[in-house]
């Protein structure tokens, strides 16, 4: 192995890279795109559901409960109705997600002791949000009961649950680092998956090929310019994570750098190798693509806890690189861990990269056809 | 090994595409120093021959050296000993002229205390020096052809492949070419160049026809000349090339059309000419003038071609 060598082609790369405005743009600006779009679009908190209010009773009681409901800044009442059969068109037609009916005598009934019941339809086609405001109405009913009762029975347990990590339960902490994790899995292998297979269709491999140049060389000297555009891209990534989105990053961020070189050396070297076999840019990107968008979106326990998945699907996500560097930014975002926590994501990371870059030497040949 | 006179030594050269035989079984021997000129149509397997001669494609039979390496095992070996120049432009398009030359210097591990002079060299050997800064796919297809050129050779091999390397530029930048090929040859280096221009056969020291997959024909221009084209040649001018070459070539001749004449092979003069007069004049296509020429080598290969 000649340095010479390695230099020359990827100061070649580099040339090549900085004059093509497309390539510049699918290196720089596509991360930095990715997370902002779906930063801003994947959220599972759930805020302002539209509540349309059917208030039969009319009383103080009952409007002071529509006041709580829409104080707590999860619902937002978008219409008053009188009469229930017009529930129907507001959650027909998506205006409402929820529906409340407060009945007549609910300030008689509370006055008096009795029990009192209060109707809530909820939109289920979207079950995920209708679990979660579910929830929340439970809870603001629940309070204001309790506030009604004044608290005049002490529950038999006291329940004082703290989160930790991620305190105000945001969506976004936890999505904004798993995202980078998935775009930075899709980025790398994109970048580096049109580069061989560019030259076999340009026809400049034929002249390369022809050279003392060793296929080593070759795939360092290329993967070079894309590992420190990759570091960059994650560097930027961090910054709007954290400046941004305010996430907050409360590990080593020179840990998180280190971590992501290993990853990146995995991912580019599987683009490589990708393009390798593919020999057609078209046919390259679309499987490196789909290699790597669909299990690091899906398989990686970025949005889906693995522990939730079927025992085979379990296995099968350890072949995933994308989940293991979806750990790590997690857990040096959110829990600020150390690389002693994180030494079998690493090693297992280190493992992956180095065993593609090795495929990826056995498997290009100098050869035509 | 290295001290032999041989450049190119191979024996039962063969390749297969599947069912189809690109190369079949053929022989060449190549002295150092000479300009081997490897000729034959589009699609003989000149290019399948030269990338396995230059360790791009792996022979399906043969045996033999390049450069004293064996052809079937030491193909990186050759790679460091030769300079090649495919068919296809296949330097970088969006580099400009000097990147091309500084990437190939480093690729082919020019040492650094020459890489300056060779890239002065190639600059003055391609007339590039105004352009250097040129991206190179804003050159026109002679200046291109010269700096691949530059650049397979920058490495100074003692052997150079090329492929085709005037198809597709202009007649004087063909001859430009040739010259430089023709000094580098009295540098010692041995040139293998494969073409399908007859004209630029002459300027070969020797020659092997390729058709089909086989060579039909080998020696010194002379020498195929004189061996091979044993009848004579009568430039046939009329009116009507196309009618004419097919009337004459249903009445039994051997009619083919060069530019606006007809070359017209026979074994007998005498019988000939009344013969082929007779013949256009009763197809209402008078030939205004028959005459008996020097064979070219074109004539020669369009011979060979019907006789095999």
């Amino acid at each position: 192995m000649k340095i010479l060598r390695v230099r020359a082609v990827a100061k070649k790369e580099l040339i090549q890279i900085w004059r093509d405005p497309l390539s510049l743009a699918m290196a720089f600006l596509m991360p930095v795109m990715l997370l902002f779009i779906f930063g801003y679009a994947i959220t599972l908190d759930v805020n302002n559901l539209k509540t349309v209010v059917c208030d039969l009773d009319k009383s103080s009681r009952s409007r002071e409960l529509v006041d709580a409901l829409g104080a707590s800044g999860y619902f937002t009442v978008v219409g008053n109705i009188h009469e229930q059969k017009e529930i129907d068109s507001y959650l027909d037609s998506g205006r409402a997600f929820v529906a409340l009916t407060i009945p007549q005598g609910f300030l008689e009934h509370l006055k008096t002791g009795k029990e009192t019941s209060l109707q809530f339809i909820v939109d289920g086609s979207d079950s995920n949000t209708a679990t979660i405001a579910f929830g929340y109405i439970s809870a603001i009913t629940d309070m204001y009961s309790q506030r009604i009762r004044g608290g005049r029975v002490t529950p038999l347990m006291d329940l004082r649950v703290r989160v930790w990590y991620n305190p105000e339960l945001k969506s976004r902490n936890f999505i904004i680092p798993g995202l980078i994790a998935v775009i930075m899995a899709v980025i790398t292998a994109l970048l580096t998956s049109l580069t061989i297979a560019r030259e076999w269709e340009r026809g400049t491999m034929e002249q390369l090929i022809s050279t003392p140049v060793k296929v080593p060389e070759l795939i360092l000297g290329k993967l070079i310019p894309y590992f420190f555009i990759g570091l960059a891209d994650v560097i930027f990534s961090v910054l709007l994570a954290v400046f941004l989105f305010e996430v907050p990053l409360r590990g080593n961020p020179l840990l998180l750098m280190l971590l992501s070189g290993i990853f990146l050396f995995g991912g580019l070297s599987l683009g490589i190798l990708i393009s390798i076999a593919a020999k057609s840019q078209l046919v390259a990107s679309q499987i490196s693509m789909i290699a790597t968008f669909l299990p690091a979106f899906l398989l990686s326990g970025f949005m889906f806890s693995i522990a939730n998945m079927p025992k085979p699907l379990q296995i099968f996500t350890h072949v995933i690189p994308a989940r293991y560097f979806v750990t790590m930014l997690k857990g040096i975002f959110l829990k600020g861990s150390t690389l002693k926590i994180l030494l079998f994501e690493t090693l297992l990371l280190s493992f992956f990269g180095l065993f593609v870059f090795a495929v990826a030497n056995k498997k290009f040949r100098k050869r035509v056809v | 090994m290295i001290r032999s006179s041989t450049a190119v030594k191979v024996r039962g050269l063969t390749k297969k595409f599947n069912d189809f035989t690109a190369v079949d079984n053929i022989d060449l021997n190549i002295k150092k120093g000479e300009i081997f000129g490897f000729i034959g149509p589009n699609g003989a397997g000149k290019t399948t021959t030269i990338k396995m001669l230059c360790g791009l494609l792996l022979p399906t039979a043969g045996e033999g050296t390049v450069g004293g390496w064996d052809i079937m095992k030491d193909s990186e070996e050759i790679k460091k000993n030769i300079g090649y120049m495919s068919q296809k432009f296949s330097l970088y398009d969006d580099l400009t002229v000097e990147e091309n030359i500084r990437f190939f210097s480093g690729i082919y591990g020019v040492a650094n205390s020459r890489k300056k002079e060779r890239l002065e060299w190639v600059l003055q050997m391609a007339e590039l020096q105004d352009r250097r800064r040129a991206v190179t796919k804003t050159l026109p297809g002679g200046f291109k052809q010269r700096l691949a050129l530059g650049c397979a050779i920058l490495h100074e091999p003692p052997m150079i492949f090329l492929d085709e390397p005037t198809s597709g530029v202009d007649p004087l930048s063909r001859r430009n070419f040739w010259n430089l090929i023709n000094e580098m040859s009295k540098a010692g280096i041995t040139i293998f160049v494969t073409t399908h221009y007859m004209d630029e056969a002459d300027y070969c020291n020797r020659l092997a026809l390729i058709y089909r997959g086989r060579i039909i024909a080998e020696g010194t221009p002379n020498e195929l000349k004189q061996k091979y084209m044993t009848r004579y040649v009568l430039e046939v001018e009329t009116d009507h090339v196309v009618n004419a070459m097919e009337v004459l070539n249903k009445s039994g001749m051997d009619a083919a059309i060069f530019g606006s004449l007809l070359h017209v092979t026979a074994d007998s003069m005498e019988k000939a000419v009344p013969l082929i007069r007779g013949v256009l004049e009763d197809a209402g296509i008078p030939a205004h003038r028959i005459e008996r020429i020097v064979p070219s080598l074109e004539d020669v290969f369009v011979n060979l071609i019907e006789v095999s």
